[in-house]
């Protein structure tokens, strides 16, 4: 037993089985985010596997890594995402150093 | 020994199975027309693609001979047979090929060749630009993707380079610039996916390999990759098999039906055999309705009008936008 199954992407849907209402909007909501729109597809694959990696869902990982590249990315394009994803995320951590700044001003002479 | 093969021959060619079968999907299909006569003229090939569905490579020895091209010239000329399709392995290693071509063009027809672009290089073959213009022959082209990286691992070290260097010489002779001379591309996925929408990659394409390399075409095809011989073997290596078949099954799209290629063509193998694809061809899939068997008792009324032999490989091209020699149909 993994906490993480591969098969266990394919059985989405199973979510339904209790209070299916709430997942077909979800479902519905998920859906139409990635409909060609004022972004093209492969911009919303490649928002979307930056956004996995951030959140680290082994399953989004997987989808979008396919999904990019069904919608023709490569891995130099993808990795810039990833990069662009995980910079943001250091530099979040890295600007609370402020804070730390902040206090430390704050008692220091 | 390479056990993936092994699992894959087992002395016949091994067809994929689909959880669903696909005449459960698409019904009984009929042809429409006999527009095209696609040509395997052998399976000798200077390359040995990884997803190869004919195994063509230089160890192989199955050519056409010059009573069979003969025979297609014939059905050609009495039949009036539009488009002849020329594919192999490498077709330009037929001995007898030029002369097919020339032929054929005599007749009127429209002459494509899938051409792989390395074999330019190859001895004796250095002139293959100038003649495919001199007979304003229509030239398809793999190239997989516009980096070397997906190219070479799919086609071989060093293919990516060569081809290159090919459409160089191409464009110099017209090809792809002018309007008589058509040079087209092939995308297939470098890997167990499919293709992405072909308007969106071919303007990729065209940026790229004109800002890179000078390189102009006119369009580029994507073509889905068949389950069948070298890829279904790497699939299966790879334990890709059951992902793929299940994505496949699951783009399956009811729209691509109408456009099939086998529905306005007719597939000779290099013995003369008539095939409804090249797929089913590689598979050893006949007619299976009483129709002519072979180039020599060519029947284009029964032809016409005869039932395709189909199975589940066939959601490789009903997948998506769907996939033919032509990129896509639907």
């Amino acid at each position: 037993m993994h906490y993480y199954n591969e098969e266990d992407l394919a059985r989405f849907g199973e979510m339904a089985k209790y209070r299916p209402e709430l997942f077909e909007k979800f479902l519905a909501w998920y859906t139409a985010c990635q409909e060609e729109g004022a972004l093209s597809k492969r911009e919303k694959a490649l928002i979307g596997l930056a956004v996995a990696v951030t959140v680290q869902c082994p399953y989004c990982i997987e989808a979008f890594t396919n999904s990019c590249l069904e919608n023709g990315s490569n891995m130099d394009q993808m990795t810039e995402a990833m990069h662009l994803a995980s910079a943001i995320r250091g530099g979040a951590s890295l600007v609370h150093g402020i804070q730390s700044h902040n206090a430390h001003d704050k008692v220091s002479m | 020994m390479d056990s993936g093969i092994q699992i894959t021959r087992n002395g016949r060619p091994a067809i994929p199975a689909a959880p669903t079968p696909f005449s459960e999907r698409a019904g009984g299909l009929r042809a429409l027309a006999v527009d095209t006569l696609q040509v395997n003229v052998g399976k000798l090939c200077n390359q040995a693609c990884k997803h190869c569905h004919v195994d063509a490579s230089p160890i192989r020895t199955e050519i056409m001979s010059a009573e069979v091209v003969d025979e297609c010239l014939r059905v050609i000329r009495e039949f009036s047979i539009p488009t002849l399709d020329i594919t192999g392995g490498a077709p330009e290693l037929n001995p007898n090929f030029r002369r097919f071509v020339t032929e054929a063009r005599w007749f009127g027809a429209n002459v494509i060749v899938r051409h792989n672009l390395t074999v330019m290089h190859e001895d004796g073959q250095n002139d293959l630009p100038e003649f495919f213009a001199k007979n304003e022959v229509e030239i398809v082209s793999s190239l997989p993707y516009f980096q070397q990286t997906q190219t070479d691992a799919q086609r071989g070290t060093g293919v990516f380079e060569r081809s290159i260097s090919a459409l160089r010489r191409l464009n110099d002779v017209g090809y792809g610039t002018s309007g008589k001379l058509k040079l087209n591309l092939v995308y297939n996925p470098v890997g167990a996916f499919l293709p992405p929408a072909q308007s969106a990659i071919e303007a990729d394409f065209k940026r790229e390999l004109k800002s890179r390399y000078g390189i102009v075409f006119n369009n580029l095809y994507t073509i889905t990759n068949m389950p069948i011989a070298r890829y279904l073997d790497w699939l299966r290596r790879s334990g890709n098999e059951l992902s793929y078949i299940t994505k496949l099954v699951g783009a399956f799209n009811p729209s691509t039906l109408e456009g099939l290629m086998c529905r306005s063509m007719i597939s000779v193998d290099w013995t003369g055999r008539l095939f409804d694809c090249d797929f089913n061809q590689m598979l050893e899939l006949g007619p299976t309705d009483g129709t002519p068997r072979t180039i020599f008792d060519f029947d284009a009324e029964k032809l016409r009008k005869r039932m395709i032999a189909t199975a589940d490989h066939c959601y490789g091209c009903t997948a998506g936008a769907g996939s033919s020699c032509g990129g896509t149909v639907a």
